[in-house]
Order: structure tokens, then sequence, then C-alpha cells
């Protein structure tokens, strides 16, 4: 089984994304009410091993790497490829070069 | 226009990314602002995105599983059949993949509902012998059973990342597969195939489609069985496949543009494409505990 720390971590950034996603009223969404519920469902109080804890964790796990992973590659996304190609003086700076200055002009 | 006829033209114009007929489109308000440049527009500007063209997104349950209602229209698939999942969860977060889009609807963030529409149309038309065929063919040219030789400190970081899982699975599966530095790869034996042939005939054809979807993202067959049965995490998985490419970015640098990139659009289909695994595949059946005095 793959270690995922404290359960309550993984909730709480869960949360977080789905806050980011929906916007103010993310309390009402049925996401929200969903993670909440299984989460309250398989809540334990002793220190007993339980597997169906655990697939619940890994699959909020999942869920929150897929969320988190989305976010950031849209921004991704949107800050280098979603706008078409670029100047020659945009890619060399990419890069941290300058196009070189002709005084003279060209010819 | 009815909705299905606004969908499939959606559908049809983000296909064919640029059709010939269509002048470049100024970039999207929300693009503005940004390095332009004194030239004006950009040259090849990728074709508009769609419209957010409904209010609420909610579920509902059908006949043939839980469907999503984009504003009380029916949502449907690029072949025009209803849109029907087995899971309320899984109909929960493809409704929420909806529910996030911003102004427009950007397809290429939208993994679980490409992934159910792929199980629903089965656009290749492909039976479950054959998924399962095309799934075990990766396990000869697996990634984790290929190994270099040089440079040694490549060779060590494969050496003690990927043998673990190798072994983990050869003791799972009871089965030896085993690695090579040879270009013709390790000999894995036919019972080895066999034993995966046998283990994958288990799962349903959705779980199916997104198992196969898992392994070529991450290219092995071995790292995705073990993901698939909770051994590693999809960070983990990420990592141990592109595992050469992070020890050349640990020496030559980090390019935001294209490491990042790629290595978030990674996690994200293999994220999706294991949770939409566990979510077809299990039984939802919700034991509550007695109450004992």
């Amino acid at each position: 089984m793959a270690a995922l720390g404290a359960p309550l971590r993984t909730l709480r950034a869960l949360l977080r994304e789905l806050r980011h996603a929906a916007g103010r009223s993310y309390r009402d969404s049925p996401a929200y009410r969903h993670v909440l519920a299984g989460f309250r469902a398989h809540r334990v109080t002793s220190e007993k091993l339980c597997r169906a804890q655990q697939e619940l964790h890994f699959q909020a796990a999942t869920y929150l790497c897929l969320l988190r992973s989305v976010r950031e590659h849209e921004a991704l996304h949107r800050e280098y490829h979603g706008r078409g190609e670029r100047s020659p003086q945009e890619v060399a700076g990419l890069v941290g070069f300058r196009l070189p200055q002709q005084p003279g002009g060209k010819g | 226009m009815s909705s299905v006829a606004m969908w499939r033209g959606c559908r049809r114009l983000w296909w064919a990314h640029s059709p010939p007929a269509r002048l470049p489109r100024p970039p999207p308000a929300d693009a503005g602002g940004g390095p332009v440049g004194s030239c004006g527009r950009r040259a090849y500007v990728p074709p508009a995105e769609r419209k957010r063209f409904y209010q609420n997104v909610s579920i509902s349950q059908g006949e043939g599983g839980f469907e999503i209602n984009l504003d009380h229209r029916k949502l449907k698939t690029p072949q025009a059949k209803l849109f029907t999942v087995p899971s309320e969860a899984l109909a929960i977060a493809v409704a929420t993949e909806w529910d996030s889009q911003k102004d427009t609807i950007k397809f290429y963030t939208m993994h679980l509902t490409t992934l159910c529409n792929t199980a629903l149309d089965n656009p290749t038309q492909r039976n479950k012998t054959q998924l399962i065929r095309a799934a075990v063919k990766f396990l000869e040219t697996d990634t984790v059973c290929y190994r270099v030789e040089e440079p040694p400190a490549l060779a060590e970081l494969q050496k003690n990342e990927w043998d673990p899982v190798v072994a983990w699975a050869e003791k799972r599966y009871n089965v030896t597969i085993g690695s090579s530095t040879s270009i013709l790869g390790p000999n894995i034996p036919a019972s080895t195939k066999e034993t995966f042939v046998n283990h994958l005939a288990s799962y349903n054809m959705w779980a199916l489609q997104g198992i196969e979807f898992v392994i070529t993202q991450l290219k092995s067959l071995i790292l995705s069985m073990s993901l698939i049965d909770r051994h590693i995490t999809v960070e983990k998985a990420v990592l141990l496949s592109r595992l050469e490419e992070e020890y050349q970015i640990r020496r030559w640098g980090n390019v935001e543009w294209a490491h990042d990139y790629d290595l978030c659009e990674l996690r994200a289909r293999t994220a999706a494409g294991t949770l939409f695994v566990h979510l077809c595949s299990e039984s939802s059946t919700v034991k509550h505990k007695l109450l004992q005095d």
C-alpha cells in the first residue's frame, strides 16, 4: 500500500481544489457533499487497519492529484501554449537571449 | 439549435483543429494583456474555444445509470449516444469537470469525460480480448524492464528505483519478469503473459478501457498494475515512468514550458485513468457498522 500521509490533510487539500474549481458556492456542489460524506462514513476512531478507509484515501489522493494537475496544466497552457506562435523576440526572451541590434538597418 | 446538434458541432470544431475556410480569430478575452508585441496578433492562433453555453450542471439517475444534465438538456457522447455512467461518484466527478469550466469549455482538461466517451462509443471498435492483448503487448517493451549501462549514475538510479517495483510485481502475480540492457529487451516467458491476460480478464469493459489508457500514458504495464493495485501513488508512478527525463532535468536544468507542462499533463491523465478504473470496477456496497453496547 502506498504511503499517503494523514487523511485529514488529503481532505483539506481536496476541498481547497474543489473550492478553486467551483468558486464561492462550492459548498452546494455535489462533489463537496460526496467527498465529505465519504470521509465521514470511513472515519475510524481506533487504530485498527481499515482496508476500506485506505482504499477511500487512495481514491481521494488520486482525485486530488487529478484536480491539482489539471489546474497547473491549464495555467501552463494559458501561459505558454494557448496563444499561437510566438514572435522571434519572445522566443529569444524565453531562453534568456536578445535579438541583435543593427543600428544602420538591414542590408 | 438542439443540444445534440450543438454538441456534435462543437466536437467537430474541436477535432478539425483548423478548418481551411476559417480565418484566424483573435485570442480569447482572458488572453489580453499578454506579450502580444507591437506587430499585433500572433500568427497561427489556436481555434477559439467554445463558450460555456449552460449555467447549471446536475446529475439524474436514469435506466442505464447516472446521466449529466446541462440546463435540463442531457449530455450526449460524440456519437450522439446518451451519456450514462455506471457509478454515482464518476457522474459527480464528470459533472464537476463540466461545472468547473469558466468562460469557455476546455476539452483538453476534461479527462474523465473523455474516458467515459471512449468507453461509451468505443471508437476503435475493439472487444475485450483485443483490448487485453493490446495492454499485455506493452509488457514486451515495458519501460521498467529496459535498462541503460551508461551513464553509471543513471544505471544505478534505474536499479534502485525500478527493481523494487519489478520485484513487487513478480511477487504479487507470482511471475518472472526480469530486466535487460539489450535492445531486444528481457525474455519474458509465455506464462507471465498468460497470467496478466487472465488477471485483466477479471475487469469489466469500462475498467479495461481505463487500464489501457493508463498503460499507454505510463508506457508500462508493471507500473500501471502497481498503480491500479494501490501499491504506489500517481505521483510516484509518473516519476518512475519519467525516470530518465528526471535524471536529465537534474543534470541540465528544468524548462517550465516543456518539462513541467508534460509532467502536469501526464499526472492529470494518469490520475484520471486510475480514478476511472477504480470507480468503474468497485462494487459500491457500503456496510454500516452495527452499534454495539
